[in-house]
């Protein structure tokens, strides 16, 4: 024993190949391994991920570049060649010679980015006033969780929609198409921060009573940020699966709100007004400018949901 | 001795699991007699409520009865078909749960939880029903039972829920019941009144009973004998007297040097080294014997058989080689 | 259950006002009101008169006062866009909505409730894991797509059912309904699968956990060992016990699909108050907003004392005392 008072123990400085390892050897890694499911997803996500980041080098067209369309390419079907150009539409075209395989890239690329970005702003606002509520307690608690508790009963796009609603009121109309991307972010953020108030809550309360809080605050150090840094490693677990499966669903919302005509312009298309502008064309037997948004859309929220599933499993034997 | 209500030959029960096949009970074997109570005894997971559950024919998978029969008046009941096995379940075998709080649903009168179990086993109408509730409620010590038959579970205290559900369990005057545990969840205050009514009941009905607790002094006071469970084996049966007086298992000794007695007040309890093996890793031989302070080499190898020594049975080598020595 | 009823009345109110205040900050702060009323090219002095006479220039506390007194009896102002009364817009449209979203939460409850019985009692069967896993497919299908689907299979391609409106309806006084005539029936079907269909994914996995999660408790182990049968013990027994949180949830979710209205009417072009809504908030239409805001505030509010109200009436806990045991 008297050894092991002698010199102190060795201080753990792990290398890159260590945590590698580690992270081999993790519960979360092997039941990954097994669940063909998780691979499948995670492929998915990732490969639609990829092709919207390098959209620029991958899309055949520019899309979005009115000089790079050929109205006489206007509704070319799938696997046909433009009347114009003579480039091959594998997805068809619409009627401006807009190749919709191309156009997928850049709506997917936003699509994410809104929802990436949407999902990022509710888990800090939602870490953070999750933390004051509980650290805080009394009347700051009660009305954080009162606020959340109420906006948590109504639909997430309804909360968006009036979000969006009363930017609109408060930015001047000229403005609309520059800011309407961080509009939606805010919107759709604002609308999804109270789960993760709930259950970053939940622990600190567990924590706060904690002797080394309790000390800090005696110390007359403020121990919030101490246990800031206890609380977080504690609900990352809980978080990351609400993160992802909030992922899912913001990519929904935001395909909704562009649906409905109050999200992203269609000079700025995402999956969402890329549908909408396709809806007009389904009575008229032009379905595939329609389609193929639509699948990559319900593909991506799949994707997403199914590995959120697995996600909460895994971080949660005892659900199984 | 008349014949036994309740015989269980050899008994053996598994539960499946994706890693392996876990023996919960192994070779377990005893009768009881009408009137006849017999405590069962022996640390968590030693099997006792297991016994009890497969008894009355609860036991759900991935556990299943996989070897061994159990016999009601003679017949065989283990491998009856789930609808018949239903029939039995509270007209002739009953039982009692732990905890009281948690066993009568909260969403009904007491008297409708009664009637509809009486309606269920006994060719009776609502009026009938209704009154023989009554009785029931009269007969297991609840005061104007009247009056407390069409109230709901959470307005009675723990001690007269357990009554009204010692009461369910006799609705339909079963031969045989299975109490586990039937006071632990209680007030030390109430825990002698339950026991001493289940006693009182088992005696004036005829029935035969299985307490299964781990309280010895419980068991003592009750029983007429007892058994001593060990991971999923019984180590000793016998008359309560001798068992808990004079144990000879050396695990049974162990348990009995846990009972704090007013004569001898020593300053420390008899502990029993160690802790039950898991049902995943059971030792070869006797299962006690890592934590027996008696153990040869024998025991490492070869399973005890239950022995008959005096009026009981041991499942000891100790007892064999003494014999064979004499 | 006098205390009771005065808890959840007083919750409710609180709930209201929040809404109400929300409500008004909108109609005050964030549209203008008097541009709106005397257009862009107003003189100054005009606009402050204007003001004094709307009493835009009271203390904040009147103002809100003032709001509410004109909020209680219907008053909602005028729409910027329309020019005609804000709660005449919304009367004219809520007939459609109502019967929409009532519906759809029948079908929801309905069929939710069955499969979701079903998949709980046969958890290894076929047919359940196929239920559970077309129901997270459900989850991932935005509402606004099943509807465009429908739309393509019934009506372009089968032409078998109308793409969008209500049909023919009948009125009686103020409420119109599609119910009474061949045309209103047909054009009911699309939009009230497509409200319903998300809602009834929910019901059924709340349904399926709660039974399972009841088919675990005590009281339904001793249940069995009485010998009941299983019909008893499933549908009088666990049913019931697992009824008690999904009133609750599926309560709450009856004043949601109210508001999830709003995607599915876009989709037909139903005349309801989510397409009014949708409108109005692409044109900033704010007193048809703040008017709306408060009927959903509405909506959920009296639900919620309807669940409430429900909840005692199912659990004997609640009417003893004032404290709820632990289940």
């Amino acid at each position: 024993m008297s050894h092991l008072a002698a010199t102190p123990p060795p201080r753990l400085k792990l290398t890159l190949k260590d945590r590698v390892a580690i992270w081999r050897d993790s519960d979360l890694w092997l039941s990954f391994k097994a669940s063909p499911v998780a691979i499948l997803s995670t492929a998915v996500t990732l490969l639609i991920v990829i092709a919207a980041i390098f959209a620029d080098v991958l899309a055949p067209q520019n899309a979005f570049d009115p000089v790079a369309l050929n109205l006489l390419d206007g509704f070319a079907h799938p696997m046909e060649r433009g009347m114009g150009s003579s480039m091959l539409f594998v997805m068809g075209s619409d009627e401006q010679g807009r190749d919709i395989f191309s156009a997928l890239f850049y709506g997917t690329r936003l699509s994410l980015l809104v929802g990436v970005a949407s999902v990022i702003f509710s888990m800090v606002l939602g870490i953070g006033l999750g933390l004051i509520a509980g650290y805080r307690g009394g009347k700051i608690e009660m009305l954080i969780m009162r606020v959340a508790d109420i906006q948590l009963s109504f639909p997430a796009i309804l909360i968006a929609l009036l979000i969006f609603g009363v930017a609109r009121g408060l930015i001047p109309p000229q403005q609309y198409e520059t800011t309407a991307v961080f509009v939606i972010i805010i919107a759709i953020g604002l609308s999804n921060w109270a789960q993760h108030a709930r259950t970053v809550r939940a622990s600190t309360l567990v924590e706060r009573n904690k002797e080394y809080v309790q000390a800090a605050r005696l110390m007359g150090i403020s121990g919030f940020g101490i246990m800031a840094r206890h609380v977080l490693p504690n609900v990352m677990g809980p978080v990351l699966v609400i993160a992802t499966i909030n992922l899912a669903l913001a990519i929904i919302e935001e395909a909704t709100l562009s649906f409905l005509g109050v999200g992203l312009p269609i000079t700025q298309p995402s999956l969402g007004t890329l549908i909408r502008s396709g809806q007009k064309y389904l009575l008229s037997g032009e379905w595939w400018i329609l389609l193929f948004p639509a699948m990559i859309l319900v593909i991506l929220a799949l994707a997403i949901n199914l590995l959120g599933d697995w996600l909460r499993d895994a971080l949660n034997p005892k659900l199984r | 001795m008349s014949d036994p209500v309740i015989s269980v030959r050899n008994l053996q029960v598994e539960f499946v699991t994706r890693r392996a096949t876990l023996r919960a009970i192994d070779g377990v074997s005893f009768d009881i007699a009408r009137g006849e109570v017999l405590g069962v005894v022996g640390e968590s997971g030693a099997g006792k409520s297991v016994t009890g559950a497969a008894i009355i024919g609860l036991i759900e998978p991935p556990g299943r009865i996989s070897g061994g029969e159990i016999l009601l008046n003679g017949r065989r009941i283990d491998n009856l078909p789930p609808e018949e096995m239903r029939k039995i379940r509270g007209r002739k075998v009953a039982m009692i749960f732990q905890d009281p709080l948690t066993s009568l649903n909260p969403l009904f009168r007491v008297g409708e939880q009664l009637v509809e179990t009486i309606r269920t086993h006994l060719p009776m109408n609502e009026r009938q029903a209704r009154d023989r509730a009554i009785d029931l409620l009269t007969e297991v010590g609840i005061p104007a039972p009247e009056k407390r038959i069409d109230g709901y579970p959470h307005e009675f205290s723990g001690g007269m829920r357990q009554r009204v559900v010692i009461a369910l369990a006799l609705c339909a005057e079963p031969d045989f019941i299975v109490a586990d545990e039937p006071t632990t969840a209680l007030d030390v205050s109430v825990q002698a009144q339950i026991i001493s009514l289940i006693k009182k009941l088992g005696r004036e009905r005829g029935m035969a009973v299985m307490l299964v607790t781990h309280d010895m002094g419980v068991i003592a006071e009750t029983a007429d004998r007892v058994a001593v469970m060990y991971a999923g084996r019984v180590a000793e049966i016998g008359p309560v007297r001798d068992v808990v007086q004079r144990p000879m298992h050396p695990y049974a000794k162990g348990l009995m040097g846990a009972i704090p007695t007013l004569e001898a007040a020593t300053d420390r309890l008899v502990q029993i080294p160690g802790s039950m093996p898991r049902l995943s890793s059971i030792p070869r031989g006797c299962a006690f014997n890592p934590r027996c302070g008696e153990a040869f080499a024998r025991c490492c190898v070869d399973q005890p058989a239950p022995l008959p020594v005096g009026g009981r049975h041991v499942a000891c080598h100790l007892y064999e080689t003494l014999e064979a020595v004499r | 259950m006098l205390a009771y009823l005065l808890r959840s009345l007083t919750q409710a109110t609180l709930v209201m006002l929040a809404v109400a205040f929300i409500a008004f900050s909108m109609f005050r702060y964030v549209g203008d009101p008097v541009a709106s009323i005397v257009g862009q090219d107003a003189t100054l002095k005009d606009r402050q008169e204007l003001a004094d006479s709307l009493g835009l220039n009271d203390p904040f506390p009147l103002q809100f006062a003032r709001f509410l007194g004109n909020a209680v009896q219907g008053d909602f102002g005028i729409s910027y866009r329309q020019g005609r009364p804000v709660a005449d817009l919304l009367i004219e449209r809520l007939p459609a909505t109502i019967e929409l979203a009532l519906l759809s939460a029948l079908v929801a409850l309905c069929l939710g409730l069955v499969l979701g019985i079903y998949a709980a009692l046969n958890r290894k069967g076929v047919i359940a894991n196929i239920v559970m896993s077309l129901s997270l497919i459900g989850v991932s299908l935005p509402t606004f797509l099943i509807g465009i689907g429908l739309i393509f299979l019934f009506s372009v391609y089968l032409r078998w059912l109308p793409s969008f409106g209500r049909g023919d309806v009948v009125a009686f006084g103020w409420w119109t309904t599609g119910l009474l005539t061949d045309s209103g029936r047909k054009s009911l079907i699309m939009p009230v699968i497509t409200l319903g269909f998300f809602q009834l994914t929910l019901i059924m996995r709340l349904v399926r956990a709660e039974m399972l999660e009841v088919m675990r408790t005590e009281y339904i182990k001793f249940a069995r060992a009485r010998g009941l049968s299983d019909g008893s013990v499933h549908f009088r027994h666990a049913l019931r016990n697992a009824m008690v949180p999904v009133i609750t949830i599926t309560g709450l979710q009856l004043g949601s699909i109210i508001a999830f209205a709003i995607v599915t009417e876009t989709v037909f072009n139903w005349p309801g108050l989510g397409a009014l809504f949708v409108r109005s908030v692409e044109v900033v239409d704010i007193p048809v907003m703040a008017a709306y805001l408060m009927f959903v505030g509405l909506v959920f509010v009296v639900v919620n004392l309807i669940v409430d109200m429900l909840y005692f009436l199912v659990d004997p806990r609640l009417r003893g005392g004032a404290t709820v045991p632990a289940r």
